[in-house]
């Protein structure tokens, strides 16, 4: 096993939505490219800023409805027609208008529980440890601050250099990461 | 000339946060409720009401597991009596909460925000409160599981052709998607009370809940994503669940059940009681906790306006139910008509149309659209409206059908009173509970409403 960098990063801390987004934007632009952001609530934009663009959870809610759908609507063709044909009012064993309604529920289900599982597992989460909660003052993530951190597992990464081109950003604090 | 005018526009745009809000002081406010703010003593006597309640409810279903249902006024031929009125009444106000959150989101009605995440605990309790009474009501409550497909000795399924399955399926899609949609709302929001509190102990029990949610960038992208995605399956599956439960009247051949405008007006009058019940709510919270910054007067004058135009909806299907009635040319369908304008149900039939018709017209007046203590009281008297629209709908058909020989009469004992008002208690207990243990008001959303949210690429 590779030895762990003991630095995780290095984070710089902003005041405003916009400061952050301009920030990423410059570093991104600098040629950082393991870097994040994070925000007390979801900022349009950023996650393209800092070079995530795939976002795979549409793929997922797809396949899921598709998968729920199908097991609806089969799973009543079998049990109705042809685990246990029951003639019941005269209607015919594969009653598919009948059938419609719980296929329809089935796709819900399964394409929500999808959307669910899908984001959580996609985003790691849960994760009730993760190195920048090390930063004290990572607490205000949640409030009212917004950060931004250079891994150092980035290839450009440099604990003097990166440091110094973070403080050109004019941030309020900066602080390097423990892993 | 222009003054009076000038100011209807003002007060139709109320604002949707008082000014003066930072993110900071949106966080602190909300998750004082929570984290400092001790427990009044109105809090105590409110949630040790509620809580007497659940217990009586408690007791009546205890008591209805010894004795069968008996004890109940249901008889042949009306053997749908309160359960199912109860029921239906209130998954119909749970229906609200998914309105709120999912169709007001996807028309992206930003003010939504500060009314959604009660109005959704609001949904949960409700359906946990009408999933409760088709359970008793079978009779054999324990086997309550044959409901669902399962591999069984016996080696028989469900009959799918029926809408009573199907409304297994819906109602418990239903509540399986409020719940999901409920608690991803919440995830944010568990992680800025693991960050605030400093009992090390409730750090450790949001931290958990909150799955570690850091609020990185490439985490919001794909929460929104799913967000969205699921305010788009819940949406028709909102619209879907009181459709389905209408089919198990519609699809009936009794008078008064078998019409085809039922899944419409059923929707419309699950939203117009489940505001009802928001507002109900929302305007005693809003006082005592302090927060008409966040649900402010615009929030209470839009929730009327939808009651006036659900309210409507509701109008036009009693009124086509009684045209069809009279001109449809079915001589049961005009008896049911006749019945329920004179026969020995009339008076909950008046009341109902006094409750859910007459007396919310008085919303036409912006001066009660605006008055807290006049939209508590009209939401009360919808909310009996709304019951008794059931009680109507279910006993009313069933008492008087094709043949003389099966009339009869249906009179509520003290055990469908106690399992109904137990039930209320129940939602309350979980509502008081609620308000103390996690954010009423979902804060990260509130802070994207600020000004100082707002980025230039």
């Amino acid at each position: 096993m590779a030895k762990r960098d003991p630095i995780y990063g290095i984070m710089a801390e902003f005041d405003s939505a916009q400061a952050l987004i301009d920030a990423a934007h410059a570093t991104h632009q600098a040629g950082y490219n393991k870097i994040d952001a994070y925000s007390p609530f979801p900022i349009e934009g950023l996650a393209e800023e800092i070079g995530f663009h795939r976002d795979e959870v549409p793929l997922v809610v797809l396949i899921g409805g598709i998968i729920g759908g199908l097991s609806g609507y089969l799973m009543q063709y079998w049990m109705s027609a042809v685990d246990y044909p029951l003639n019941i009012g005269g209607k015919p064993y594969h009653s598919w208008p009948a059938f419609i309604v719980i296929t329809f529920e089935m796709t819900i289900l399964f394409a929500g529980i999808s959307a669910v599982l899908g984001m959580l597992a996609l985003n790691g989460l849960p994760m009730p440890y993760h190195p920048v909660f090390n930063v004290p003052r990572f607490s205000s993530a949640s409030k009212d601050r917004f950060f931004l951190i250079v891994f150092s597992s980035d290839k450009k990464y440099d604990p003097a250099a990166t440091r110094q081109f973070l403080a050109g950003l004019a941030p309020r604090s900066i602080s390097e990461v423990p892993s | 000339m222009n003054e009076p005018y000038k100011s209807t526009i003002d007060a139709d745009r109320a604002p949707v946060i008082e000014p003066g809000h930072t993110f900071g002081t949106v966080t602190e406010k909300i998750s004082a409720i929570v984290l400092t703010r001790p427990a009044s003593n109105g809090w105590f006597v409110g949630f040790g009401i509620a809580f007497m309640l659940t217990m009586m409810l408690l007791f009546a279903v205890g008591y209805l597991f010894l004795k069968g249902i008996g004890i109940w006024g249901v008889t042949i031929p009306i053997g749908w009596g309160f359960a199912i009125v109860n029921f239906v009444w209130w998954i119909g106000i749970g229906h609200a909460g998914t309105l709120i959150s999912a169709i007001l989101l996807l028309l992206r009605q930003s003010w939504r925000n500060s009314i959604n995440r009660f109005a959704e605990a609001m949904t949960l309790f409700a359906v946990a409160c009408a999933g409760i009474f088709p359970a008793i009501h079978v009779g054999r409550p324990w086997l309550a599981y044959w409901l669902f497909p399962y591999p069984n000795t016996m080696s028989v399924w469900p009959q799918f052709r029926s809408p009573l399955i199907w409304d297994v399926f819906a109602v418990s899609t239903y509540a399986t998607i409020s719940a999901l949609f409920w608690f991803i709302g919440l995830i944010p929001d568990l992680a800025t009370l693991r960050d605030r509190t400093e009992n090390p102990a409730l750090r450790i029990v949001y931290g958990m809940l909150s799955f570690g949610w850091r609020g990185s960038a490439r985490h919001w992208h794909r929460y929104e994503t799913a967000y969205l995605l699921l305010a788009g399956l819940a949406t028709p599956l909102v619209l879907s669940v009181h459709t389905v439960v209408s089919f198990d009247f519609a699809v009936g051949i009794v008078p008064g059940w078998h019409t085809t405008i039922f899944p419409p007006y059923f929707v419309a009058g699950a939203i117009y009681s489940g505001f009802a019940m928001v507002l109900m709510l929302a305007i005693p919270i809003r006082k005592i906790y302090g927060l008409e910054d966040f649900i402010t007067e615009r929030h209470l004058q839009n929730s009327a306006k939808v009651m006036l135009a659900t309210g409507l909806i509701v109008a036009y299907g009693y009124g086509i139910e009684a045209f069809m009635g009279w001109y449809g040319g079915d001589r049961y369908d005009a008896f049911t008509l006749w019945n329920r304008l004179h026969g020995p149900y009339a008076g909950p039939y008046w009341m109902l149309l006094v409750c859910n018709i007459f007396i919310p017209q008085v919303l036409w007046i912006r001066k009660l659209r605006s008055s807290p203590v006049a939209l508590f009281f009209i939401s009360g008297v919808i909310l009996v409206g709304m019951w008794l629209e059931r009680f109507v709908i279910v006993v009313m058909s069933l008492h008087r059908d094709f043949l003389t020989s099966s009339w009869g009469m249906y009179y509520p004992t003290r055990w469908d009173w106690m399992t109904y008002i137990g039930t209320i208690g129940m939602f309350l207990a979980l509502m008081f509970l609620f308000l103390r243990v996690l954010p009423a008001i979902s804060i990260f959303e509130m802070r994207t409403l600020l000004p100082e949210a707002e980025v230039k690429e």
